[in-house]
């Protein structure tokens, strides 16, 4: 098996993500392109840790699915609270810091 | 030669060449499987299809782990995405009173620009990456990355980044309920 066909899917499965985040107005959509992008990572340090042996991929694949974890907890709980104010989760609306 | 067996092999990492062409297969499947149903996550019109299909990419990835030996991650990946982290999203879908049927208001008009920083960016890494890493294989004969090692790793070397993982999660959870309280 090649190191690159694993890189490759991280890749594609990161710039999915990207698309996800910049297309979706859906502020729940927004963190779930976020989850993908992060997984894509983690397929690289699990690949990268199975290339030269070392386990140390494996642990910050760990570290990052807790750092996802509470970063979707914050993530979500930002997003109720626009709905809450604003009856709406539509990321292009919520604009008050644009200049 | 069973699929099981394979699997066995692969998270033992000593592979036979028969092995390692069905883990290929395996691999490419996992693959197929994780883009598209990532492709059908980021353009779906439906909220709740949409965490389904990133349920399908997240399991998708799980195989892959498995695949590169990585058995602890798998069984990670299961428990926290597909279990806490999906329910979560769920819920949020819930809360903020999504429709439940299709929605064409999902996306942004301007999505085509989205769509070019994305293929753009794609062919920026798939080039660097062949670039950088060619042909390389992955080693036959890599030691297992059992689930001891991983704890001894973490609770020796990295023990203080985990420690700072504890109190993270411990301030986001008590950021969440903060912020998203009622007063």
């Amino acid at each position: 098996m090649f190191l690159n066909q694993f890189l490759l899917l991280a890749a594609a499965l990161f710039c999915i993500g990207v698309y996800g985040v910049l297309a979706r107005r859906n502020g729940v959509l927004v963190l779930m392109s976020i989850e993908l992008i992060l997984n894509s990572v983690n397929i690289n340090l699990v690949a990268f840790g199975a290339y030269h042996g070392d386990v140390s991929g494996q642990v910050f694949a760990l570290f990052i699915i807790g750092v996802a974890a509470a970063e979707v907890g914050v993530g979500l709980a930002i997003v109720l609270l626009i709905y809450r104010n604003r009856r709406s989760i539509d990321v292009a609306e919520a604009n008050l810091l644009k200049g | 030669m069973t699929l099981a067996t394979i699997l066995a092999q692969a998270a033992d990492g000593a592979l036979t060449e028969t092995g390692q062409w069905v883990a290929n297969v395996f691999f490419y499947v996992m693959a197929a499987v994780a883009i598209a149903a990532g492709l059908k996550m980021v353009t779906t019109a439906n909220v709740v299809h949409a965490a389904l299909y990133l349920l399908v990419v997240l399991s998708a990835v799980a195989g892959t782990y498995v695949i590169l030996g990585a058995e602890f991650a798998a069984v990670t990946q299961v428990l926290v995405y597909l279990g806490a982290i999906m329910v979560l999203l769920l819920f949020g879908v819930m809360l903020t009173r999504a429709k439940l049927g299709t929605d064409d208001d999902l996306d942004h008009e301007q999505r085509w620009i989205g769509a070019l920083v994305a293929a753009a960016m794609f062919a920026v890494m798939s080039y660097s990456v062949i670039e950088a890493f060619g042909t390389e294989e992955l080693p036959l004969t890599q030691q297992p990355q059992t689930t001891q090692q991983v704890a001894d790793e973490i609770f020796s070397t990295y023990i203080v980044p985990f420690e700072a993982l504890s109190v993270l999660l411990l301030a986001a959870l008590i950021g969440a309920v903060v912020v998203a309280r009622r007063d």
